[in-house]
């Protein structure tokens, strides 16, 4: 099933995704990584921004200083947008949702079990973007809105608006599903076969 | 002027720090021809329906990405530069190793390009993607007259915290190695990026070890290891790793690996090293030849 959303959104439709969905975003996002994360939750930063409802996708993007204008208001342009591995982030997603009221979490590679418990519990998902794509990535986005915390550039927190962000896939849901968990245990299952087809004996 | 004196090549380091400049930018825009028909030869064998979906995304990716003249993934990595330098080539090595940083500086203001490189304890980021010993540049020699070749490899984060040593023992043998492999390509999953080149290192001490990894994984598609055996073990580790089903981007698929690349150096008697370096399918490379007919840009 494929879902359109305008961010931010309640938790009734983070709760509605289910493991193979497909989603487009338009309106508001969030960039975040692993130095805003630390700050914000480790070194007791905060931020003016609102994430509540919103979607945050791990990134730190190549930008070019540009006059502040209608067009470029944060006073930066986008030049190429992607997304970073979310396994390093595992321990902020909880507090995330907690404090910060995040719904969904676009990153590439997956999370882990305290991931999924949390959107279980609070009611979210993980979509799985392309990792690598970014030339295509940076074409969803309209404009750098603002930005806070930017003594940490690359690595600030990023208010993008974009249009038509997508098709990304529910790759994990409220409701206990992981596509990672599928394949690795899948993985787990061939592996003995793998080794014994090129003669490493059990 | 002798005969001596004609076989001889003056590089200069203006001309380097240009090339290092130029190679950073287009490293990051154009991918290698080996890796885009990497991508062709995987997405006509590829069995799952996401996967190919994945698949066809990264190709379009590659073609928005020169079509608007911009960067194929936001990471711009740590920078590498490979300097193999000729018979019979006069360069003032530190100031080739000072120009390699000037062009890797000037490519991130003047482009600009994300300054990805951090102290290792304080984090602080000099937004020049340098800094203690970074750029990396390793310098080796050849056979070949009146030639320098500059290769750059900015090498992404995503695919070098896919790397492993392990220090086996002569009794564990081979298949100590081939485990090694496999394991390592299990735990990374999808946040290596794949479809990766695995980088293999066998042998040496435990720094070389890992080096040759790298060399490895960042060697073109279709090339081989020059070893009859290491070759064998490139053939059997690539059916191996793309029978896990871990698929592009750790979706599930067939397309886990373009290749398995084996480097390997002697070892000593008591040892059976072995180390995994991955590269993601982003696999960025672009090299420079300085001749005495001026150089050539490539891959």
């Amino acid at each position: 099933m494929h879902h359109d959303f305008t961010m931010p959104i309640g938790e009734a439709e983070a709760r509605a995704l289910e493991v193979g969905d497909t989603v487009t975003l338009g309106g508001t996002l969030y960039g975040i990584r692993d130095a805003t994360l630390i700050h914000m939750f480790d070194k007791g930063r905060r931020t003016r921004l609102d994430l509540k409802g919103h979607a945050v996708i791990h990134t730190a993007p190549n930008v070019k200083k540009v006059p502040g204008s209608n067009e470029n208001p944060a006073g930066y342009a986008a030049v190429c947008v992607g997304t970073t591995t979310s396994a390093r982030m595992e321990r902020f997603t909880r507090p995330l949702m907690t404090r910060e009221g995040v719904r969904i979490i676009i990153g590439k590679g997956g999370m882990g079990p305290g991931t999924l418990a949390a959107f279980k519990e609070l009611g979210g998902a993980y979509l799985a973007i392309i990792g690598g794509a970014a030339a295509l990535e940076t074409t969803w986005i309209e404009s750098i809105e603002d930005v806070d915390l930017d003594d940490l550039n690359p690595e600030s927190l990023w208010k993008f608006r974009v249009k038509g962000f997508g098709p990304l896939l529910v790759a994990m849901d409220s409701h206990g599903g992981s596509m990672y968990d599928r394949v690795n245990k899948a993985a787990a299952d061939r592996r003995a076969a793998a080794l014994a087809a090129i003669g490493v004996k059990g | 002027m002798s005969a001596k004196d004609a076989a001889k090549l003056v590089v200069d380091p203006g001309a380097v720090e240009e090339a290092a400049k130029l190679l950073y930018i287009r490293a990051l825009k154009v991918l290698p021809d080996d890796i885009k028909q990497g991508f062709q030869r995987l997405n006509a064998g590829e069995s799952d329906a996401t996967a190919r979906t994945v698949l066809a995304t990264m190709i379009e990716n590659i073609e928005v990405a020169e079509r608007r003249d911009n960067l194929l993934c936001q990471d711009t990595g740590i920078p590498i530069y490979n300097v193999l330098i000729g018979r019979g080539v006069e360069i003032d090595g530190a100031a080739l190793k000072a120009a390699i940083r000037r062009g890797v500086e000037r490519a991130t203001r003047e482009h600009p390009l994300r300054s990805s490189v951090v102290h290792p304890i304080t984090r602080v980021n000099e937004q020049t993607s340098c800094g203690a010993l970074i750029p990396v540049i390793n310098i080796d020699f050849t056979d070949r007259p009146c030639e320098l070749r500059l290769e750059m490899i900015p090498k992404g984060s995503g695919s070098e915290n896919g790397s492993f040593l392990r220090m086996a023992i002569p009794a564990e043998g081979v298949d100590a190695i081939k485990t090694f492999v496999v394991d390592r390509v299990i735990e990374a999953g999808g946040k290596v990026c794949p479809p990766t080149i695995v980088g293999v290192g066998v042998g040496g001490t435990s720094d070389l070890c890992v080096h040759l990894a790298k060399v490895a994984a960042t060697r073109p598609l279709g090339s081989r290891c020059a070893d009859p055996e290491g070759a064998k073990l490139e053939r059997e580790l690539t059916q191996a790793v793309n029978a896990l089903g871990i698929g592009p981007q750790g979706l599930g698929g067939d397309s886990t690996a373009f290749a398995v690349h084996v480097e390997l150096a002697a070892t000593h008697i008591t040892m059976n090293p072995v180390a995994v370096n991955i590269q993601c399918h982003s696999a960025r490379r672009a090299s420079a030849t300085f001749t005495p007919e001026g150089v050539e840009i490539g891959t």
